[in-house]
């Protein structure tokens, strides 16, 4: 191995350790007997493997109930927000209305308020709509920090639409609501895509909210449910905990490596703006 | 031919489309962010609890959590917090987008797997921070005790000073990769020329990066540091999962008092008083951002 070589994979390996430890922890617990959870001669190895983590954790707990909501909560919320994303955003660049400047400016300001501020007023406001405990109310709920995201993220994206393409339509007779939908939209699929798979990301993500305004058992996502169903007391079923974060981290990594480009381009195009 | 029917017609006007489109964003930001929003600051000045709307009292409530060793606790960590991991995100954010900037075998899927942390739902891998982090059956611990840097399991999570420390260092895992993806897309926008140029000169490879790399860098660590910063000082999900503000109110943050205080023991108007003090930091954090970039 040559320095040059060194000098690139020992640090490398440094951050390889640091960053996937979590992941390769939840991995090797999930695997290992109850027995050797507690006594063993390495803890990084698994030495009886294991079912049966799993099969109690899909059927002692709600577990299955828990991933189906989230799955639910955040396929809705991603719909209904890069939908109401996406056409708010073309009014915004194209159409000019009177005011355009300031909605812009406020959907800006709306993406940095963080839910850590909004929650104990909104929890007001969710039980006066009689909201609370609703699973489906997370979709509204959820659209509230997806929308100003997903906008700005397809603003950025449209205004590389070139306008020709309009208005060689329009010449042709084209309304704008047939321009929306038959011009752009096909031109705009890889920026929904990307505003769809963070809004995914995001709402599987989500805690605060999940954890305030729901709180039937049958209503929990599976942060929300595993952190007040499966933690109880002092005794934790380990073997358990980290089956169901192996299994709930699946779905937001599976969608990742899928798409893993059009996360990097994402990603670098909101600093780069 | 497209279009032409009749909906679309009446909807021609840019005018009449454009308040018809933007409605539903504005409709939804008005009701769940701003209204709350303000909300909140009427909530924070009155007695509020939950089952009860109080009465309006001034800024008795602010006065009561200044006055309140917890409350100054979870805002002194609550920027401690912030600081601290700010610093290492951007210290190693910024040394992984160099690594990752070369050429080497596996670089693609070494790109991959760094934002790994990011995309994870985060209470699901603090959980296994928390069993890694377990004061009897710790594996960082065994790992230490095998390397004879430490001669017993430490309790991590036990004492003050440790689980400061290690929620500061988890913060840090799970915030670094989108440093590193920041700083890489700012990395790959320089030009080539200028490093040669300066290896022309006889530069050494520090003094390229503290002249060239780093200066040009700046617009993008501001905007990563403030972002960020944000949301670093109203974490929640992290630090509720690992510690829950334990032991003994140590690792208490802003979010996490004001959870406590308004949704546990129903004093809403004193955790919505807590809950929007951060304020005072994000905006002092907005003004050094448009002063920066206004000097640039």
């Amino acid at each position: 191995m040559t320095v040059r070589n060194l000098r690139i994979y020992a640090p490398l390996a440094f951050y390889g350790v640091f960053l996937l430890l979590p992941f390769y922890w939840m991995i090797v617990t999930t695997f290992k007997s109850s027995a050797e959870l507690l006594n063993t001669p390495n803890p990084f190895l698994i030495f009886h493997f294991t079912f049966s983590h799993i099969t109690d954790l899909l059927t002692q707990t709600q577990y299955g109930r828990w991933f189906a909501n989230t799955l639910f909560i955040s396929v809705g919320a991603t719909v209904l927000s890069v939908f109401i994303s996406y056409i708010a955003a073309y009014a915004i660049i194209r159409l000019r209305f009177p005011g355009w400047q300031a909605v812009s400016t406020a959907i800006f300001l709306a993406y940095i308020v963080p839910p850590a501020i909004l929650f104990i007023p909104l929890a007001t406001v969710i039980i006066q709509l009689h909201w609370f405990d609703q699973l489906w109310a997370l979709i509204p709920i959820y659209a509230t920090f997806l929308v100003p995201f997903c906008t700005w993220l397809l603003i950025g994206f449209l205004k590389t639409v070139p306008r020709e393409l309009e208005e060689a339509a329009r010449v042709d007779g084209a309304s704008n609501v047939a321009i929306l939908w038959k011009i752009i939209f096909p031109i705009a699929v890889p920026g929904l895509i990307s505003a769809a798979i963070f809004s995914f990301t995001l709402s599987w993500n989500e805690y605060l909210y999940a954890l305030v305004y729901m709180s039937s058992s049958g209503n929990k996502t599976v942060s929300v449910g595993m952190t007040t169903e499966l933690i109880r007391g002092d005794v934790f079923q380990w073997g358990q905990l980290m089956a169901g974060a192996l299994i709930g981290v699946l779905p937001a990594v599976l969608v990742y490596f899928f798409f893993v480009e059009y996360y990097v381009a994402g990603l670098s195009g909101s600093v780069k703006e | 031919m497209i279009g032409g029917s009749r909906l679309g017609s009446r909807f021609d006007s840019p005018r009449v489309l454009g308040f018809v489109l933007i409605a539903p964003a504005a409709i939804l930001l008005l009701g769940l962010i701003a209204y709350p929003l303000v909300w909140g600051v009427w909530l924070s000045m009155t007695s509020a609890t939950l089952g009860d709307t109080g009465a309006f009292v001034g800024l008795h409530n602010y006065a009561v959590i200044l006055a309140d060793p917890v409350f100054r606790g979870a805002a002194m960590f609550s920027v401690l917090y912030t600081v601290f991991a700010e610093a290492g995100k951007l210290a190693l954010g910024l040394a992984l987008a160099l690594l990752l900037n070369q050429n080497f075998r596996g670089q693609r899927s070494a790109r991959a797997l760094m934002l790994l942390p990011w995309v994870a739902p985060t209470v699901l891998s603090a959980l296994a921070w928390l069993w890694l982090l377990d004061p009897q059956f710790s594996a960082v611990s065994w790992l230490l005790v095998r390397l004879h840097l430490i001669s017993r399991n430490l309790d991590f999570l036990g004492t003050p000073a440790t689980a400061r420390a290690s929620l500061i260092v988890v913060n840090i895992w799970r915030g670094l990769p989108y440093f590193a993806i920041g700083y890489l897309a700012g990395l790959q926008s320089i030009s080539k020329d200028l490093y040669e140029a300066a290896a022309i000169d006889g530069a050494t490879g520090w003094q390229a990066f503290r002249r060239i790399t780093w200066p040009l860098l700046a617009p993008i660590t501001t905007i990563l540091v403030a972002f960020s910063s944000i949301f670093t000082l109203t974490d929640f999900q992290l630090i509720w999962t690992i510690t829950r503000g334990g032991p003994t109110d140590a690792t208490q943050v802003f979010t996490t008092l004001a959870y406590q205080r308004a949704i546990i023991s129903g004093q809403l108007g004193e955790g919505a008083a807590i809950a929007i003090s951060p304020i005072v930091f994000m905006i002092v954090l907005a003004f050094f951002v448009v002063r920066s970039v206004r000097e640039r």
